[in-house]
């Protein structure tokens, strides 16, 4: 090879590692991926940022530890003729290595908090949507927007025929053919996405109704539980209008790889249009089922 | 074998029984308990992996090529209830059963007649759980959690349940028995703080079991009663709570992943000092960072619930205890570094798989440490993230420990020395596959892949691919192993010496190779400059 060739292979590489590692939002899972995605919500660079941090703490103690391994392994060989030391404590050195992991904790520990505490806060949103859990399919319910409460616009979201098709067992078909555009949508689609507006406060209410799901849209930074009979709550603004992508995040049966979410951020003037054709459009609504009545009535032909 | 021939000759009680059936069956002898024990695991360990063998071939690349979703389902719930109840674990009371009575020199176990019934319950556990598989609507297929609402669809549930109060049994039964024999057994002389490591370990670890294995017991009994008695525990519509099976599931859980770390932390005290010819660092740094592990174990079970919607007060206890576990798992790191540090080291097998631990778990905690962090593990929860880490710290923390262990005291068990170039082989084939099965599963995690999946996006293609090939490896090379083993046991020509290692303490040394039927008949006078940490308070 050239040094040219040598040069150039060199700068695919590089830009292969960088866009793998590379902290742009990300709608989707790329291939090579090697970090989590910074999202596309304001919160979600709280996780991004979180996990770097303690990633990079992580590797510079483990460097300094096995170096020490290592220069120990090479220097007190016996087949260099090392004789045994006889001394087998030192308090000094114990107290200091206890006492610095201690003080690097209470670091994270306040960079986690903080994060944690502004995560927790759902007060201020100025939309609700409630999201129940179904094996397998999601269903969203719009309750209010910008104050006003929204009547009948609800809908199941489950995995597109594409993908569905083409994961069946020996189906023939090819998981790589699976594609929306340029991008490969495999059990990454849905029939009717969830679509939201960006740079709004958005509380999700989440609840099952059958057996436990979680919700997880990486680029919100979170996931949570939906469990039958409790309803968990979570905030997500998106900074950025595009098409996000997520999956079912908690066991919930064989189906369980085979209910994806996908959240499609739109302007609010966009969405606002969308919002005003699904409540036109609702004259002739699938009404929705009674979560609490499906939860009942599920556990008790399962039991 | 001065020592057994003189034993032997006078009363042909001494012996091993001679029928096969009454030698391993009516066993109540502590070395053919824990050679049952040890085999026993070993079959495990390749069911389990023949399970895990499945999963991977189904991961080999996107789209559903070999089974259907819901033995997919299956076969992550069996592999790990196969690999945790029935390798790891009895591979660890194998390894006490042989070891803690000739460590400190008792006789045998305190409760001999109970030892052979903690073992024999657990292949009939293992038949009930195992045959799931064949019955008409198949095994468990909701994860090991078995997570209420979903474990109650499976129509196999009873089964799981029972197996699973017989394997409990069988570790409390176990538990009473080391720390009887901890307690009661030890030769005059051998002081609790003289005890070596290994023992220690297991004493707290045998403390953790009987607490918190009826936790498991009640909560899988309120499972079966959901079922088939009419209760809402867990049941919304009767006024139960999905997440209270989780509270208490974890209360288990938790000093369970302990439970299956904390011997071999035992197991790396005993062996870095033997092969560094010097004493361990910090004894006593040593024996209370166990025990501060074993304690934290209780009141941090709730981490693994940090995305059910907990309150944010409970979200913070919970990461701040988990994330102060880290200190005492790091002094111990440390000091085994120190251990070698100034020492004059030979590299066995044995030595090598404890170095392989020391950095491979080590990663495993680190990847531990960003989980405690909530908003973080926000992200990681339930991904491959997740399973990369707890990976590290079972198959090359634990299982390396394990396997640490039988090249360390094989010699002693059957007075042959294994195929050092054979078991080198074995290492290092290990060692490359396992992190190529395993790394690569932190960046699918971090990308966005859940867990227990049978299909992902064709982004995860790569990483998967990479990482089924590290396992299909790693699998085979097990098979190196069991070479090894039977080689040591039937063909070595190559006899051990009494000491085996050069570097060797402890009582366990003092006796011949193999050790004789019975040891320790008549308590062993203690010199302290024979035992491994004979002079700590000095």
């Amino acid at each position: 090879m050239t040094s040219g060739g040598i040069r150039r292979s060199f700068t695919a590489v590089a830009a292969l590692a960088l866009a793998s590692f590379g902290s742009a939002a990300l709608a989707a899972p790329g291939p090579w991926q090697l970090n989590m995605e910074r999202g596309a919500s304001t919160w979600s660079p709280v996780p991004y940022h979180l996990n770097n941090v303690a990633l990079g703490v992580c590797t510079v103690i483990g460097v300094l530890v096995f170096s020490a391994m290592f220069i120990a392994i090479f220097r007190f060989r016996k087949s260099r003729g090392a004789v045994a030391e006889k001394w087998s404590h030192n308090t000094t050195v114990e107290v200091v290595w206890t006492t610095i992991p201690v003080l690097i904790l209470i670091t994270l520990a306040y960079l986690a908090t903080s994060g944690l505490t502004s995560w927790a806060d759902t007060t201020g949103s100025q939309m609700t949507v409630k999201v129940t859990g179904y094996q397998w399919k999601w269903r969203y319910d719009y309750v209010d927007y910008l104050g006003k409460s929204i009547d009948k616009v609800g809908f199941m979201s489950r995995l597109d025929t594409r993908s569905d098709q083409t994961r069946q067992l020996g189906s023939g078909m090819d998981p790589f053919a699976v594609k929306v555009g340029n991008e490969n949508t495999y059990l990454l689609d849905v029939d009717k996405p969830l679509v939201v507006p960006v740079d709004t406060k958005i509380r999700f209410v989440i609840t099952s109704g059958d057996v436990i799901h979680s919700w997880w849209v990486p680029a919100t930074g979170w996931k949570i539980d939906a469990i039958p009979g409790i309803i968990n709550a979570a905030w997500a603004n998106f900074t950025t209008p595009g098409t996000y992508r997520g999956q079912c995040a908690e066991l919930c049966g064989q189906d369980h790889g085979f209910m994806p979410i996908v959240v499609v951020v739109k302007s609010k003037a966009d969405f606002a249009k969308w919002l005003a054709a699904q409540e036109a459009g609702s004259a002739a609504p699938a009404s929705a089922p009674q979560t609490a009545q499906v939860a009942a009535s599920a556990s008790g032909k399962q039991g | 074998m001065s020592y057994a021939a003189t034993h032997d000759q006078h009363d042909d009680h001494h012996g091993a029984p001679k029928g096969f059936f009454q030698r391993w069956c009516m066993s109540t002898n502590h070395k053919d308990i824990g050679t049952l024990y040890l085999i026993f695991s070993l079959t495990m360990l390749f069911i389990g992996g023949s399970f895990a063998m499945l999963i991977r071939a189904e991961l080999f690349k996107p789209g559903m090529q070999l089974m259907q979703p819901y033995f997919f389902n299956e076969m992550t719930a069996m592999h790990a209830l196969v690999m945790i109840f029935g390798a790891i674990m009895p591979a660890f009371v194998g390894l006490g059963n042989w070891m803690i009575p000739l460590m400190v020199g008792a006789p045998d176990m305190a409760l001999p007649r109970m030892n052979n019934l903690s073992f024999w319950i657990l292949p009939f556990a293992f038949v009930l759980l195992l045959s799931t598989l064949f019955l008409p609507g198949g095994g468990p297929a909701g994860g090991w959690t078995m997570y209420p609402p979903l474990s109650l669809q499976s129509g196999s549930l009873a089964y799981a349940v029972f197996a699973i109060h017989l394997m409990g049994i069988s570790s409390i039964m176990g538990a009473i028995n080391i720390i009887a024999t901890i307690l009661n057994m030890r030769a005059p002389g051998m002081d609790l703080m003289k005890m070596p490591v290994f023992v220690w370990s297991w004493l707290i670890t045998a403390f953790l079991l009987i607490a918190v294995m009826p936790a498991l017991a009640g909560a899988v009994t309120m499972l079966l009663t959901d079922k088939y008695f009419g209760t809402n525990f867990f049941n919304p519509g009767g006024g139960g709570d999905p997440v209270l099976y989780q509270h208490i599931f974890w209360f288990f859980g938790h000093p369970e992943v302990y439970i299956m770390i904390l011997p071999a932390f035992g197991i790396i005290s005993e062996i870095v000092p033997t092969f560094a010819r010097k004493p361990i660092f910090g004894y006593k740094a040593m024996v209370f960072a166990i025990a501060c592990i074993a304690f934290l174990s209780f009141i941090v079970w709730a981490h693994h619930m940090f995305a059910v919607g907990l309150p944010l007060g409970a979200e913070v206890f919970f990461m701040y205890a988990t994330m102060l576990i880290s200190v005492p798992t790091g002094v111990k790191v440390f000091n085994w570094v120190a251990t070698m540090w100034g020492g004059s080291m030979t590299f066995e097998t044995p030595m090598l798989f404890a170095i392989a631990f020391i950095i491979l778990f080590t990663i495993g905690g680190f990847s531990g440490l960003m989980m405690a962090l909530v908003p973080a593990d926000f992200q990681y929860h339930d991904t491959y993230f997740i399973v990369a880490h707890f990976h590290y710290v079972l198959v090359t923390g634990a299982l390396f420990a394990i396997i640490g262990a039988a090249y360390y005291w094989m010699p002693k068990w059957t007075g042959n020395m294994y195929n050092e170039f054979w078991g080198k082989v074995h290492f290092w084939n290990s060692v490359i596959w396992v992190n190529v099965l395993f790394f690569p599963q932190h960046f699918l995690g971090l990308a966005g892949m859940p867990r227990r999946i049978p299909d992902y996006n064709v982004a995860f293609a790569n990483f998967n691919m990479i990482s089924s090939i590290g396992g299909f490896l790693f699998g085979a090379t097990q098979l190196i192993f069991v070479g090894v083993l039977i080689h040591c046991a039937f063909f070595s020509k190559k006899k051990a010496t009494d000491r085996v290692w050069e570097g060797a303490k402890g009582l366990e040394w003092t006796i011949p190779s193999p050790a004789p039927h019975h040891t320790f008949e008549v308590p062993p006078v203690i010199n302290d400059d024979e035992l491994a940490h004979g002079h700590v308070n000095d």
